[in-house]
């Protein structure tokens, strides 16, 4: 069970994580893309700690709709509006929950991920955030499925993120600033997965926390 | 008349797009929506509403952007006006297609009449 006040905990967690990976995940963006990705999404964050104390006290859904409405207007870049649309798309899907069960969060997750893909018209296998965010929806789905503990499935989903991570370095990008690289793409890791990994991961840390 | 939006990542390039595009037509609504609000490189959705709201009327206006988040921006910002008709973005190379837009705009054609001729932009050849 994840109740809003965990949701908001992991928003918080997530904020962080990504300003201390900023330098980083900049990097990665600098070698197959325009160099902002760090900057634009650390900023998009910073901006969302602002927004949630006034999104605190909502239902999970307001608090998912909050989190994504601030990303589209503030992060500048790609990623504005395709983590932007992810969190909107969770936050209809859990429009008036104070709670979710494993289900609803994998229902919501799979919401985040259709709409990752309805606007940014990817695919798999195009060497971008959904080479992560896609296996780790069906380690998690299986995990659930197959009657694991919530945090079991999820520690799956994060394993499976990263080995997709490690997949886009070696596929050549056909989506995005990376895609008028081609073959120089290659063995370059994508900086959209990497910051998928790390919302993953930071949302396992918490909730295994006691 | 149909109005357009220049959606950049630059200002400077919006700008430009606009400065250019009115050398052909004066008389057409046009607005730029580029960079950020501070004036850095990046796409804004605030940016992109209010210019579509200052060139929208019943006519219609249309949505030339550069690559990347401007269209998926602007994408978002469409479907927040759901409420209003007539607002189409284009697939065309920036300059030539707004160049060509606002020739056919300002000569009063309406903005089906556009969608079909915009393809031609694609294929202007340069020199």
């Amino acid at each position: 069970m994840i109740n809003a006040e965990k949701v908001v905990a992991i928003i918080y967690a997530i904020a962080e994580r990504i300003k201390a990976e900023k330098d980083f995940l900049t990097q990665l963006d600098n070698e197959i893309g325009d160099g902002d990705h760090g900057i634009n999404l650390a900023r998009g964050f910073k901006s969302v700690e602002e927004k949630l104390p006034s999104l605190a006290d909502k239902d999970i859904g307001a608090i998912l709709k909050g989190v994504g409405t601030q990303l589209v207007s503030t992060v500048g870049g790609a990623s504005g509006p395709l983590y932007g649309t992810a969190f909107m798309k969770a936050g209809n899907a859990c429009k008036g929950k104070t709670e979710l069960t494993a289900e609803e969060f994998a229902v919501a997750f799979n919401a985040a991920i259709g709409g990752v893909k309805m606007r940014g018209k990817a695919v798999e296998g195009e060497k971008t955030m959904l080479d992560a965010l896609c296996p780790a929806y069906k380690a998690i789905k299986a995990g659930i499925d197959a009657g694991k503990d919530f945090v079991d499935a999820l520690a799956d989903g994060v394993n499976a993120a990263a080995a997709g991570v490690e997949y886009t370095k070696t596929i050549i990008a056909t989506k995005g600033r990376a895609s008028y690289l081609k073959e120089r793409s290659l063995s370059h890791q994508d900086p959209g997965a990497t910051s998928s990994l790390y919302m993953l991961q930071t949302m396992l840390e918490v909730l295994q926390r006691r | 008349m149909v109005g357009i939006v220049i959606v950049s990542h630059s200002q400077k390039l919006a700008e430009g797009v606009v400065e250019i595009a009115k050398m052909m037509a004066d008389n057409i609504p046009i607005a730029a929506a580029g960079g950020m609000e501070d004036g850095s490189l990046g796409t804004s959705y605030d940016k992109i509403y209010d210019a579509i709201d200052s060139v929208y009327s019943d006519d219609g206006v249309i949505i030339l952007v550069d690559m990347g988040s401007a269209a998926m921006t602007a994408e978002m910002v469409m479907e927040d006006m759901s409420g209003r008709q007539n607002i189409q973005m284009l697939d065309c190379p920036l300059v030539e297609g707004a160049i060509l837009a606002a020739v056919e705009l300002s000569d009063g054609h309406t903005l089906e009449t556009l969608v079909e001729r915009i393809e031609d932009s694609r294929v202007m050849l340069k020199f």
